[in-house]
């Protein structure tokens, strides 16, 4: 039974396991041993801030996920059917769709003398054209536009299994639809938010594609740090020790999460 | 969020809409703006044509990258569709404690940030000569993709009744024709859903074929990265409607896979 595993554990072992050992011996190993390259992590202020920074643009995305995700998720659970499987729908197609796409058309509607600026302008709210893109703002446009899917669908999964019973319940004790929602249904909902907000912040940390197409050069995250590394500085050893204290928070992360709240709770639960 | 009232209501139905246009919008205006006849990225185009279309059927290297990406996606698929069955089959039927955490290895691809796989890949294959091949770039995807057609399989197992492998193995069957003939063409939605995903996951797949594809062997998504950071070339419209057209139907087969399965 073991020889059926063994193709795909060779599989991550040789493509997964072996190249992240290969980064952690890289990381402290150049002509003997040395820890310069996570010091370099705390001295140089390049890399500090770019640590800094990924925090909190992954901050300012997960709360901007929270707070768009959560009443379409609302919505969607408490919708008929019909209506929910629309708004779903309207979720799910752009998660299906490729990142470049939608870097692509982000770059076109955020230029310039792209279309928001058209209507930010005929509009009168400005009269010069906003710098929506090719920095920090375009970044953050950009991520959240990919990420809110994974805040949308654990919410959901989460929401639709509150009973509305105990929601008329509590109104018909005489609490105000403020004091139902604030009281009742947001502690109920809080094991989806929790969830949807580690996945969106953890994947944000990662996160490459979208910021260095939106992000002009300018606004440089952990994974772009990684990137230039690599290829531009051939500094093989500086960008091993940052992949790898990206991964060490990643799964410290995961790691605290799952005490409070067992994953397989939320996901595993349909 | 609470909607007291009408306007309550009528407020809060605006807030999602506009959410919702938000998240599809992007997705909506690249179809019309492929369709423009100007270079300059104006939307909606002043006047309609096939141009970018044509643009990108007459380039050899866009042709070339399509080719690249296609048959990286058909070998991943090939190759990760029984890989992944084997493993699932192996979990499901096994008691051993080992193999739960065996299943957690084999998850483990989603739970990497892609940067730091695509990073040590690059190491490890610069060291034994893989870069630039399409066996290590469909190699690196078949990682990638195991996770998706074990979970996907995995379903379809958890919901079989196993007991039916076991009369046609007691009925003289070998374990492998009981699994080809009993248990495969009753978990084949699970698996067909499964295979469509690693097709995508491969097609898609950008951070690794950034580090390690290139020379004549350069993805589509590569090439459009590249294109995307130097300068917009409107034949991404093009190419990206196309994209999009591509996982729309991929997304209706996996519908239909998935109703199937129930």
């Amino acid at each position: 039974m073991l020889l059926l595993l063994a193709p795909a554990l060779a599989v991550v072992g040789l493509l997964l396991v072996l190249p992240l050992g290969w980064l952690a011996w890289q990381s402290i190993y150049q002509d003997g041993f040395t820890p310069e390259h996570y010091l370099r992590i705390l001295q140089e202020d390049i890399y500090w801030n770019t640590f800094r920074l990924t925090f909190s643009i992954s901050a300012s995305v997960t709360v901007l996920a929270a707070l768009l995700g959560f009443p379409v998720a609302y919505a969607a659970a408490r919708l008929p059917p019909r209506w929910a499987t629309v708004v779903l729908a309207l979720v799910v197609i752009p998660f299906w769709t490729s990142v470049l796409v939608r870097a692509y058309a982000w770059l076109v509607l955020l230029q310039r003398r792209g279309v928001i600026n058209q209507v930010l302008m005929d509009l009168g709210i400005v009269d010069e054209p906003l710098a929506l893109v090719h920095n920090a703002t375009g970044t953050i446009i950009g991520t959240v536009h990919v990420l809110l899917p994974f805040m949308v669908l654990p919410l959901y999964a989460v929401m639709r299994k509150i009973p509305g019973d105990l929601l008329n319940a509590a109104a018909s004790l005489g609490a105000r639809p403020g004091y139902v929602f604030a009281r009742v249904f947001l502690p109920l909902s809080a094991p989806g938010l929790l969830a949807g907000a580690m996945l969106v912040f953890v994947l944000c940390l990662g996160f490459y594609i979208t910021p260095e197409l939106l992000g002009g050069g300018r606004t440089i995250m952990v994974s772009m740090l990684v990137q230039r590394n690599v290829e531009l500085y051939h500094r093989w050893g500086a960008a091993s020790a940052v992949g790898l204290t990206l991964l060490f928070v990643v799964f410290a992360i995961f790691w605290i999460v799952d005490r409070v709240l067992p994953l397989e709770r939320v996901y595993g639960a349909r | 969020m609470p909607a007291s009232g009408r306007w309550g209501k009528v407020a809060f139905a605006l807030l999602v809409g506009a959410i919702l246009l938000f998240l599809i919008a992007p997705v909506v205006i690249v179809v019309p703006m492929s369709f423009s006849d100007t270079r300059f990225m104006s939307f909606p185009p002043e006047r309609w044509s096939l141009r970018w279309y044509r643009a990108y059927l007459e380039s050899a290297a866009w042709m070339d990258a399509t080719r690249v990406s296609l048959s990286v996606a058909f070998l991943t698929t090939l190759v990760a569709t029984p890989v992944g069955v084997a493993a699932a089959y192996a979990i499901n039927a096994s008691t051993l404690r080992a193999v739960r955490a065996f299943q957690l290895v084999l998850l483990a691809p989603l739970m990497v940030p892609i940067i730091i796989v695509a990073a040590g890949i690059f190491f490890v294959y610069a060291k034994i000569g893989l870069i630039t091949t399409i066996a290590g770039l469909v190699l690196a995807h078949v990682m990638l993709a195991l996770p998706y057609v074990l979970v996907a399989t995995l379903a379809g197992l958890r919901s079989f009744d196993m007991t039916q492998e076991m009369v046609a193995r007691s009925l003289g069957m070998n374990r492998m024709r009981s699994f080809l003939a009993v248990t495969l063409p009753q978990i084949r939605p699970s698996v067909v859903t499964g295979a469509l995903f690693a097709f995508i996951a491969s097609l898609d797949e950008t951070v690794v074929a950034l580090f390690i594809s290139g020379g004549d062997n350069q993805t589509l998504t590569k090439r459009m990265f590249t294109a995307l950071r130097d300068e917009i070339d409107p034949t991404i419209a093009a190419i990206s409607s196309l994209l999009i057209a591509t996982s729309f139907l991929l997304v209706l087969l996996t519908g239909s896979a998935g109703r199937r399965a129930r």
